[in-house]
């Protein structure tokens, strides 16, 4: 049967007036309870008469490299105090070892430093990064307008295949989830006017509230949205593994743009396909609307849609529209600029697909608001 | 050992022609300079070698050459035209004329085999979709991948994918062909098999190799002419035909790294004395 492990044990005796012999006991593992070093620096403090440090291991029955970790501690401790240590009491493997963990000494500079960054300079540093980071998104912007003139033009160097690769995957692909978001915003619309207006009798109304919501913003905003995190972070993670595995630069090396390569097909490709996803958002969004109005309010189908017809103007339809069309080639601008920004790590391509939704969302909401107040100053 | 001595000889013939030249280059990330003061020319047939250890700034070299990254200081020359200074425009002409292999390959994923020869072809010349097709199969056959060229690169082995790239690189029969670790990742089989191809190659086309490794299998198998960049001082300490740097150099760092520490120096010199 198999003997029960020693619990490790640190002892010491004093073999002569300068020795300190450590007397190592039972099975020094990781995972187990372990005797701390500063026992050994105790026993310096306590007595300055030690010159030597030896071991006697001979009750040792295991060790891995806990107990290797104790030894670097106690070699440490007797460089500090000039104690001479006596390894020839350890087992063969843990001299070699120690003596590997000698070999080279600690580089001193090669630790973070510690010291905090002053608030000014932390703020300087900060400063400065967003004026970069400005200046970067302005050149990219910049860059992308170019790349679109060289396409007007039919200069500009892509595959057509990529073109309609990216259009079906940002358009087609994504109709299920449109569908389901915007019925459930429509359904949302409604009940929450419902609510409201049933006070006042003006049911009715409901078709006024959803129709004119969902076509003048939410269908496209949401239709957006639900890009920004489906396609935008695609691109990025797409773009930026790309820039990972040296793909783009193997364009450059090539002289083929990526702008014009990758970034113009996914560009046009969101600007063209966020009007229809819109539009097809606005249909979701009413329908939802008219399942809450004939379920809850009793309303007739045919009333609720007529309606509906009466109060949404074309304004609110070109709005509609023109929202969808900045939307998608923000989104597509967001996720290509952070692909294209990536560092080269797995960690990047994380980071940059996070901060290509997060640039979206925000671009979106901004967006939403200038073009609401320019609407209202002009009136439509 | 019999193409070396091929490339060796022609190598000494072609040496009175510049093809490439670095000079007073400095190369830095931000404020913190990774190696200064290179100078050295590639002559037209040679099949030059950037060794050094690892992380000694090989890869970042390579970059400045084929226009990836700026120079800090200094400059590029290819046929006596400064890279650095001209318009983009012309540096993508002189591109045009560069072949480059790049580590893991870096073939277009979203792309077949064929696509990914095919590109250059597409962008470059006048070929009808059905001639780039023959050229790009011809490629891929070249590098031994015929068969191949309806297949994605995720879809086959690392080598494989290496020798792909290198169909690709040399899709538009290129003047300078770049080799950034060749031999890095692939099995001892796999990375002579590459090394034979570069020989190859460096015969059939003519083309001038730059080859940036630390594999010593790879130095002495292809090189015959390179630099020694050393990560402490920053600069390169030791330049010319690799196996003659074996024998002559005097630098413990330089004898250090091309005889491994020592263990596999007298093995390759006795090699050398073999072969010769």
């Amino acid at each position: 049967m198999e003997r029960e492990p020693l619990r490790c044990e640190l002892s010491f005796s004093r073999p002569t007036d300068d020795t300190l012999l450590i007397r190592l006991r039972g099975s020094w593992r990781i995972g187990q309870e372990l005797p701390s070093a500063d026992e050994v620096r105790k026993q310096f403090r306590s007595d300055s008469r030690v010159k030597r440090l030896a071991f006697d291991t001979k009750e040792l029955t295991g060790w891995d490299s806990a107990l290797l970790a104790c030894l670097v501690k106690v070699r440490d401790l007797s460089l500090e105090n000039n104690i001479d240590l006596d390894t020839d009491g350890l087992p063969g493997g843990v001299k070699r070892l120690l003596s590997l963990a000698s070999s080279v000494p600690e580089k001193k500079d090669t630790r973070a430093q510690a010291i905090p960054e002053p608030f000014l300079s932390r703020v300087g540093t900060k400063t400065v990064q967003f004026v970069v980071s400005a200046g970067e998104m302005l050149a990219f912007i910049g860059e992308a307008f170019v790349a679109f003139v060289k396409f007007l033009g039919g200069r500009a160097r892509y595959r057509r295949s990529d073109l309609f690769l990216v259009i079906q995957q940002c358009g087609a692909e994504a109709l299920p989830i449109v569908s389901l978001i915007s019925i459930l915003v429509g359904l949302i619309l409604a009940f929450i006017g419902a609510v409201q207006l049933r006070m006042f009798g003006a049911q009715i109304y409901v078709a006024n509230l959803v129709g004119i919501a969902m076509v003048r913003v939410m269908g496209a905003v949401m239709a957006a949205i639900i890009m920004a995190g489906r396609t935008g972070a695609a691109f990025a993670a797409e773009l930026g593994t790309m820039q990972v595995n040296e793909e783009i630069d193997a364009l450059r090396t090539l002289g083929i743009s990526p702008m014009e390569f990758l970034v113009l097909p996914r560009m046009l490709a969101l600007a063209l396909m966020m009007p229809l996803l819109c539009l097809y958002s606005d249909l979701m969004g009413i329908l939802g609307g008219l399942v809450v109005g004939v379920t809850m309010l009793d309303l007739n189908p045919v009333v609720y849609f007529n309606q509906t017809r009466a109060a949404v103007s074309l304004n609110h339809f070109w709005v509609g529209l023109f929202h969808s069309v900045v939307f998608g080639v923000l989104v597509a601008l967001a996720g290509c600029l952070r692909g294209m920004q990536c560092g080269r790590s797995a960690s990047a391509v994380g980071e940059a697909a996070t901060s290509a939704v997060v640039t979206a969302i925000v671009s979106i909401v901004v967006a939403t608001a200038i073009i609401t107040f320019v609407c209202n100053v002009i009136g439509i | 050992m019999k193409n070396t001595r091929t490339i060796g000889v022609q190598g000494q013939a072609a040496r009175s022609e510049p093809h490439i030249t670095v000079h007073d280059l400095t190369m830095a990330y931000g404020s913190f300079v990774v190696m200064r003061d290179l100078n050295f020319t590639i002559n037209r047939g040679d099949i030059f070698i950037i060794m050094g250890g690892s992380g000694c700034g090989k890869s970042t070299l390579m970059k400045i050459m084929v226009g990836l990254k700026e120079p800090a200081k200094g400059k590029v020359f290819y046929d006596g035209v400064s890279f650095w200074e001209v318009d983009p425009m012309e540096r993508d002409r002189i591109m045009r004329h560069v072949g480059i292999l790049y580590q893991a390959g870096a073939l277009w994923s979203s792309m077949t085999l064929a696509e990914n020869v095919a590109l250059p072809l597409e962008q470059y010349t006048d070929l009808t979709p059905s001639q780039i097709r023959e050229v790009a199969s011809l490629k891929l056959s070249l590098v031994g991948l015929a068969g191949f060229e309806d297949f994605y690169p995720s879809e086959i082995s690392g080598g494989m994918r290496k020798r792909a790239a290198l169909a690709r690189a040399m899709a538009l029969d290129p003047d300078i062909l770049f080799f950034d670790e060749p031999s890095a990742g692939l099995d001892p089989v796999s990375g002579h098999l590459l090394d034979e191809l570069i020989l190859e190659l460096r015969e059939s086309l003519g083309a001038t190799v730059i080859v940036v490794t630390h594999e010593l299998a790879s130095i002495f198998a292809v090189g015959n002419n390179s630099i020694f960049l050393d990560p402490e001082t920053k600069t390169m300490i030791a330049s010319g035909d690799p196996h003659r740097l074996l024998v002559e150099s005097r630098d413990p760092r330089v004898r250090n790294f091309l005889t491994r520490g020592g263990a596999v120096g007298e093995m390759k010199r006795g090699g050398r004395r073999d072969h010769e």
